[in-house]
């Protein structure tokens, strides 16, 4: 599945997306997994209520299944307007 | 959404020049300010390609599900922008002014925290994302 990183998230794990192969069952499942890779990611994901996650470009909750997602994004909450 | 700039008057003559039979046509516009301590030097926008115009939509579509209205404008721009510069700017028609000032004021309550756009502050002092407010989170729970 493509996992999409914005602004601060992106700036933080060095990289705008990724292909990730992963057997993970809900957007928890897959921080967790991505905290383990490396410190960067540890860093990045170290407080997800900082955090907004979007799955297949809606807006969810972190205990949303990935069951079928195309596209999992993390960001910061949106300052648009 | 566009990174180039907008002409407002334009666009609101556009917008006008388009409806029939309404009564009352509210416009607003965002421009970059500078109100930090360090002077503001150029503002990013960075947006989610794809999401965004989905998230426009949606936000579009409430609108007209609650207000009685003709027609609705969302402008917004991405990319390296200056202060004074116009950022985005929403137009609303409908028969009555009471739904065109509402339903303009709706649009950029949600607009600021549900439209996945980010913004970046260069300042002589360096670069920060903008943090987001929690009034503007409360803003959209007048609405519910």
């Amino acid at each position: 599945m493509d996992v999409l990183y914005f602004a601060w998230v992106r700036e933080r794990i060095g990289l705008p997306r990724e292909t990730v192969e992963t057997e993970a069952e809900t957007v928890q499942d897959l921080v967790n997994e991505l905290r383990r890779r490396e410190g960067r990611y540890d860093l990045a994901f170290s407080d997800t209520s900082a955090l907004r996650v979007a799955v297949d470009q809606e807006l969810c909750d972190f205990d949303m299944p990935l069951k079928g997602a195309r596209e999992v994004a993390f960001f910061p909450p949106m300052t648009g307007g | 959404m566009q990174e180039a700039a907008f002409d407002l008057g334009a666009e609101a003559n556009a917008f006008a020049a388009r409806q029939r039979g309404v009564g009352a046509i509210v416009t607003f516009t965002g421009i970059v300010r500078d109100l930090g301590d360090a002077p503001l030097h150029h503002m990013q926008i960075e947006h989610y390609p794809g999401m965004t115009e989905k998230a426009l939509s949606k936000i579009a579509e409430d609108a007209a599900g609650r207000w009685a209205l003709g027609d609705i404008l969302i402008l917004h721009r991405y990319g390296r922008l200056a202060p004074d510069d116009a950022i985005m700017m929403v137009a609303t028609a409908s028969r009555h002014r009471r739904d065109a000032f509402e339903a303009a004021m709706f649009l950029m309550d949600f607009l600021k925290s549900r439209a996945p756009f980010w913004k970046k502050e260069e300042t002589a002092e360096g670069a920060d994302w903008v943090a987001a407010k929690a009034d503007d989170e409360a803003a959209l729970k007048d609405w519910t």
